[in-house]
C-alpha cells in the first residue's frame, strides 16, 4: 500500500516532464535515424523509397557537403583559439584590482545577450559602411574593406563576430575560475621568486585547468553548432563561402526538400558533434590538477 | 607616480570596454540620421535626434505584437519549465533506484543533440499530430511553448539535480513524519530552498528562449504569430535595406534586452557562470 503510493507520487512528479521531453526530443531523434535510410521530397503524399545506406555513400561524394564540414572545422579551430584568448585575457583584466574592473566586465557581457541574429545584422552595417570609411580614412585599404564579399575574408568575419559575441560568456567562466585560486599560493610563488610570467604560467594556467574544460566544451559545441550569426551575417556567401554545417543541413532539408539525404547529413553532424566534445572533456578532465 | 599608473590603468580598461561595444554605438547614432547624412559620414553625430524611423520601423516590425509574443513565450515557458523540471528533478533525486539512473542518463545525454539533428522528423510528428488529432501544436504559441519546454528540459533537470544532490535530506524528512503529503513537502519545504538555482534556470532560459530563432521559425507560420528574432528576420528579408530604418529597428530590439541586463545584472551574470561551471 504504502509502496503504490510512493509509485503513485512518483508518476504524478516526473510523468509530465518526460512525456513532453520524450515527444519532442526522444521520439524525433529516433524518426531521424529512420528517415535517414530513405530518399524522400518531404511529401506526405509521394513515397518514402528505401535506400539502404546510400544517402551516407552520397555524403562522401558531396563536394559542397565536404566543403561545408571543412569550413566549419576551419572556423570552429579559428574561433575555439580566439574566443578563449580574448575571454581569458578579459578575465584577467577584469580581476585585477581596478575600480572599474566591474563595469568592464558588465560591459564586456553584453554581446553575448543580444542573440546571434541581431548581433549579424549589426556587423553586416559595421562591415559594409564603417569597415570602408576607416579603410578610406586611414589609406589601409587590404585590411579595413567589406569582408563579407571577399571569399577569403567571409569566413573571418565570422569568426571576428562569434568571438565578439562569445568572448563575455567564456570571461565569466574564467572569472570564476580565477576566483576560486587561493591567494595564498600565488603570494608563496611571488615570495620564491616567480615573475608575473612564470607565476602565470605555472600556477595560474594549471589551476584553470577545470575552466579551460568548460569553456573549451562550450565554444566547440557553439562554433559547430553555429547558425543565426551565419545566417544574419553572410547568408552562406559569397558562393557558399561561409555556408557551414547547420546551414547546409538546413539549406539540403528546407530549400532543396531532400528530407531523406538531409536527414542523413544530419545524423552523421550529431556523431561528429557526440564525438568531440565527449573527446576533447575526455582529454581535459585528465589534464586537471587535484589542489 | 603610482597613482597616475593606476589612474591610465582605469582609463584604459574603460576605453577598451567602449571600443568593443562601439558597433552598438554606432547603431544607435545612425537610427536617427537621413539618407544623406548616412553615406557622407557613418560614424559622425546626427544633426537632429528625431524618432521618425523608429516609428516607421515599429510599424513595418509590427513591434509591439511581437513583442507581446516574444513576452508571452518566454514567460509562459519559462514558469513551466521550472514547475515541471523542479518536481522531475526532486525525484529523480531523492529516489535511489536505477529506474531514476537512466531516466536521468538519458536526459542528460540528449544535451549532446544539436537541434538540426531532429528538427525536420518533429515538424513532421507536430504538423502530424496537429493534422490528425487536431490538436494545435503546430503554428500556435502554445505549441512553441510546449515545444520549448521539451528542449529545455534536460538542462534544467540537470541544474536542480546537482543544487538537489546538495542540500540535507533532514528537513524533508521531518516534514514527512509531521504528516505533509509528498506535494506538500516539495512545495513548502523544498521549492524554497531552490531559490537560488530556480534564479539560474530561469535565467539561462529567459535568454535562450528570448533570442531563440530556428524553432520558433519552422513553428509559426502566420505573421501575427512573429516573436522579436523572426520580425527581425523577416524586416531585413522584406525590402531592399533602408539601412537607418534597419538600424532604429535593432536598436528597438536591443532596448528591452538592455533593460532586462541592467535590473538582473548581478543574477544574470552568476546565474551564467554557474550554468556553464555546472
Amino acid at each position: 500500500m504504502a509502496n503504490r503510493k510512493k509509485v503513485g507520487w512518483y508518476l504524478i512528479f516526473t510523468v509530465p516532464l518526460l512525456l513532453i521531453f520524450t515527444l519532442i526530443v526522444l521520439v524525433p531523434f529516433v524518426i531521424g535515424i529512420y528517415y535517414a535510410f530513405f530518399q524522400w521530397d518531404g511529401i506526405g503524399a509521394n513515397p518514402m523509397v528505401f535506400n539502404g545506406l546510400d544517402n551516407f555513400v552520397r555524403l562522401m561524394e558531396d563536394e559542397r557537403f565536404l566543403r561545408s564540414a571543412w569550413l566549419t572545422v576551419l572556423f570552429t579551430v579559428l574561433s575555439v583559439i580566439t574566443v578563449n584568448a580574448a575571454g581569458l585575457a578579459f578575465a584577467l583584466l577584469v580581476t585585477s584590482k581596478l575600480k572599474l574592473a566591474n563595469l568592464a566586465r558588465t560591459m564586456l557581457f553584453m554581446p553575448y545577450l543580444i542573440g546571434g541574429l541581431i548581433l549579424g545584422y549589426i556587423w553586416q552595417f559595421v562591415f559594409l559602411d564603417v569597415f570602408t570609411l576607416i579603410g578610406d580614412v586611414t589609406g589601409l585599404e587590404s585590411i579595413f574593406f567589406n569582408w563579407l564579399n571577399n571569399e577569403d575574408f567571409a569566413l573571418f568575419a565570422l569568426v571576428f563576430v562569434f568571438t565578439w559575441q562569445m568572448a563575455g560568456y567564456v570571461m565569466i567562466v574564467y572569472i570564476a575560475g580565477i576566483q576560486g585560486i587561493p591567494g595564498e599560493v600565488i603570494e608563496a610563488a611571488r615570495i620564491d621568486g616567480a615573475s608575473g610570467w612564470q607565476r602565470f604560467l605555472r600556477i595560474t594556467v594549471p589551476l584553470l585547468m577545470p575552466a579551460f574544460t568548460i569553456s573549451l566544451f562550450l565554444t566547440l559545441s557553439y562554433g559547430f553548432k553555429i547558425y543565426d550569426v551565419n545566417l544574419s551575417l553572410t547568408g552562406g556567401g559569397p558562393a557558399n563561402a561561409t555556408e557551414l554545417f547547420a546551414m547546409n543541413i538546413y539549406n539540403e532539408i528546407f530549400g532543396y526538400g531532400n528530407y531523406g539525404y538531409g536527414q542523413a547529413k544530419a545524423i552523421v553532424f550529431f556523431v561528429i558533434i557526440a564525438a568531440i566534445t565527449l573527446t576533447q572533456v575526455y582529454i581535459t578532465k585528465k589534464k586537471e590538477v587535484e589542489m | 607616480m603610482k597613482a597616475i599608473g593606476n589612474w591610465s590603468k582605469e582609463i584604459l580598461l574603460i576605453l577598451m570596454a567602449l571600443v568593443f561595444l562601439s558597433p552598438i554605438y554606432i547603431i544607435f547614432i545612425n537610427s536617427f540620421k537621413n539618407r544623406r547624412e548616412l553615406y557622407e559620414n557613418t560614424l559622425a553625430f546626427p544633426e537632429e535626434f528625431g524618432l521618425q524611423y523608429y516609428t516607421a520601423a515599429m510599424e513595418r516590425m509590427d513591434f509591439f505584437n511581437a513583442f507581446a509574443n516574444s513576452i508571452y513565450v518566454t514567460v509562459v515557458s519559462v514558469i513551466f519549465i521550472v514547475i515541471l523540471s523542479s518536481m522531475t528533478a526532486w525525484m529523480l533525486a531523492r529516489s535511489d533506484n536505477w529506474v531514476s539512473t537512466v531516466i536521468f542518463m538519458t536526459l542528460i545525454a540528449t544535451m549532446l543533440i544539436p537541434f538540426q539533428t531532429i528538427m525536420m522528423p518533429l515538424m513532421q510528428l507536430v504538423t502530424g499530430i496537429s493534422r490528425t488529432t487536431g490538436i494545435p501544436l503546430y503554428n500556435t504559441l502554445s505549441g512553441l511553448i510546449f515545444m520549448n519546454i521539451g528542449f529545455h528540459a534536460a538542462l534544467s533537470v540537470f541544474l536542480y539535480h546537482g543544487f538537489i544532490k546538495s542540500i540535507p535530506i533532514s528537513l524533508e524528512e521531518a516534514a514527512t513524519i509531521d504528516g505533509a503529503s509528498k506535494f506538500g513537502v516539495f512545495w513548502r519545504v523544498v521549492f524554497p530552498i531552490l531559490t537560488p538555482i530556480t534564479a539560474t534556470v530561469m535565467i539561462l532560459n529567459v535568454i535562450l528562449i528570448w533570442n531563440d530563432f530556428l524553432l520558433p521559425s519552422l513553428t509559426l507560420i502566420d505573421k501575427e504569430l512573429r516573436t522579436i528574432p523572426l520580425s527581425v528576420f523577416y524586416f531585413f528579408g522584406e525590402f531592399t535595406i533602408e539601412w537607418n530604418l534597419a538600424m532604429a529597428g535593432l536598436t528597438l530590439t536591443i532596448i528591452p534586452v538592455v533593460i532586462f541586463y541592467v535590473l538582473a545584472q548581478k543574477y544574470i551574470i552568476k546565474g551564467i557562470g554557474e550554468g556553464a561551471v555546472k
